[in-house]
């Protein structure tokens, strides 16, 4: 019953979703170069499945690399700004700022900075994009640490480490997680941006741009779907890792 | 022998943006070693303040706290604290929330002792059965527990309360004060408790200081003269009544509010004016000058 209900309604909303798009498509009786639908996707993905494969993958790695570099380096700037009231007010503006620049605007700049280096570049842009909700709710999660719980171990000669990390780190994590699965969804914005704005990019970025030069809907959409189906993968690998190192946070449900 | 908690002429100010804040000034107190020393005062008299300085977490501006004969200058592993909100880890189970301390001042000690001294106070205090709980999914009063649990568990020579039974409801609160005298019976630790509950003070202390308003001074120190063994029935005795009258009074005077008792404007403030005069021996003057 738990099970037919987790798995079951979600999948039962994405059916209900695609066949309102195929009526609305077939209702205004659109040719498929104006707007596709989803029964011209499986021949999409029959007629380049390979390309699908090496693509999509090669979005994905990019995706993990620049999140993993927006983890570790959000991580420990969101260390900085907790720990530091100078760092956190002298940051503040600068962070938020910086991620006021619609990153479209830095795909040119990457280019020309690390000219041909077009995995380098991607990556780059999904960390950049990606950093930012996890360093300010690190940095917030640590400087909202009531003196209390400090104390109880400062109290005992613990070192700020050792406070660290028994303490400051486990009750942060909820809130990283939380900026993770925000994250997770901008770096793949971050990826697919470079890859469809440089010229002779890889992945499915590109895919989408020849599909695009090419007059293909049905392999534009097909692109969009599989970005949403990675999306997807991603986020629940990362709810996954939730519940292993911050499930205490889940109340009960009654 | 000399006092294991000697406090000589503290005063401490913080710095604020409207400039310094005094919030004690020259606080005298002596707590001799196995004894139980309640605080009461007004409301933000800077009582929380005191349980900082003697747990070494902060340097006071002025004067000296001594704890067993060694000036304190830094935090001690002989301290143990706990405070009114439980700050219980969330993450941990109730056993592991006790044993916390035991794996920062004692990490070579084996796992199967910590378990064992952390059950033997889970039984003491009646946690046994939710050693595997997580805080969540306990009540107020539980969750306290263990948090004493913790502030002992690696045997301190001190115990720093600060309004620990604060937020409890009346009936959990006497429970607890219960568990306290008998976890106290069974391995006997100098007690530091920072209340607001003058009951609490009574049936607890053996000595019972009221702190001036702010900034703090020993305003009066109350000597209970109690057996240690009380039962909760010892406060509906005349004595301890006596005692919460005389108490209240110098609360009364600590809050500045001395003068409507002392005029007699209102016929109910002199009515609890003679207990304020009576002498008892059980009762000792401010000591203010005491080194």
């Amino acid at each position: 019953m738990d099970l037919l209900h987790r798995i079951g309604v979600p999948l039962a909303a994405i059916l209900i979703f695609l066949a309102l798009w195929e009526g609305i498509v077939w209702w205004n009786g659109w040719p498929n170069y104006k707007m596709a639908s989803p029964s011209d996707l499986p021949p999409a993905y029959a007629r380049y499945w390979q390309l699908f494969l090496t693509m999509g993958w090669q979005t994905l790695w990019r995706t993990v690399a620049g999140l993993g570099l927006a983890v570790v380096f959000g991580t420990l700037l969101g260390m900085v700004m907790g720990f530091s009231r100078t760092a956190r007010d002298g940051l503040y503006p600068l962070l938020v700022g910086f991620n006021a620049i619609p990153k479209a605007t830095l795909v040119p700049v990457l280019a020309l900075i690390f000219i041909g280096q077009h995995d380098f570049n991607t990556v780059l842009m999904a960390f950049l994009i990606s950093f930012f909700p996890i360093a300010v709710s690190v940095g917030i999660g640590l400087s909202t640490l009531e003196p209390e719980y400090r104390d109880i171990l400062r109290s005992l000669g613990a070192s700020k480490l050792t406070i660290f990390w028994k303490i400051a780190l486990p009750k942060t994590l909820p809130e990283f997680f939380g900026a993770l699965k925000v994250s997770v969804t901008l770096a793949f914005i971050g990826t697919n941006l470079v890859e469809i704005v440089s010229p002779h990019g890889r992945g499915l970025g590109a895919l989408f741009k020849s599909g695009e030069t090419n007059g293909d809907y049905p392999l534009m959409f097909a692109v969009l779907i599989a970005l949403a189906f990675l999306g997807i993968l991603l986020y629940y690998a990362v709810v996954a890792l939730e519940r292993i190192f911050a499930g205490w946070a889940e109340r009960p449900q009654h | 022998m000399p006092d294991l908690i000697d406090i000589r002429g503290v005063s401490h100010a913080y710095r604020t943006p409207a400039g310094p804040l005094p919030v004690l000034e020259d606080l005298n107190i002596s707590v001799p070693e196995a004894t139980f020393c309640a605080v009461v005062g007004p409301s933000g008299c800077g009582k929380s303040t005191l349980t900082r300085l003697v747990a070494g977490l902060m340097k006071p501006d002025r004067g000296e706290v001594w704890l067993h004969g060694e000036r304190v200058t830094s935090p001690r592993r002989t301290v143990g604290m706990a405070f009114q909100n439980p700050v219980l880890l969330e993450w941990r189970t109730i056993l592991e929330n006790v044993i916390l301390p035991l794996e920062i001042v004692a990490p070579r000690m084996p796992r199967k002792d910590r378990v064992e001294r952390a059950m033997a106070l889970l039984e003491m205090v009646g946690l046994r059965g939710f050693e595997a709980k997580r805080p969540s999914q306990l009540s107020g009063g539980m969750r306290q527990r263990a948090s004493l649990c913790r502030a002992i568990v690696h045997r301190p020579d001190v115990l720093i309360m600060d309004e620990p039974f604060g937020a409890l409801d009346n009936f959990t609160r006497e429970d607890l004060w219960q568990t306290m005298r008998d976890l106290r019976a069974a391995e006997p630790f100098t007690c530091v408790l920072i209340t607001h509950d003058l009951r609490e003070s009574v049936f607890l202390g053996d000595q019972v200081i009221v702190l001036s308003g702010r900034p703090a001074s020993t305003q009066f120190i109350l000597n209970v003269g109690l057996p240690a063994d009380r039962r909760i029935d010892v406060l509906y005795t005349p004595e301890a009544t006596d005692m919460l009258h005389l108490l209240r009074d110098q609360i009364r005077i600590a809050q500045g509010r001395e003068e409507t008792v002392a005029g007699g404007a209102a016929p109910r403030d002199g009515q609890a004016a003679p207990a304020r005069d009576r002498t008892s021996p059980a009762l000792s003057p401010r000591d203010g000058g005491a080194r």
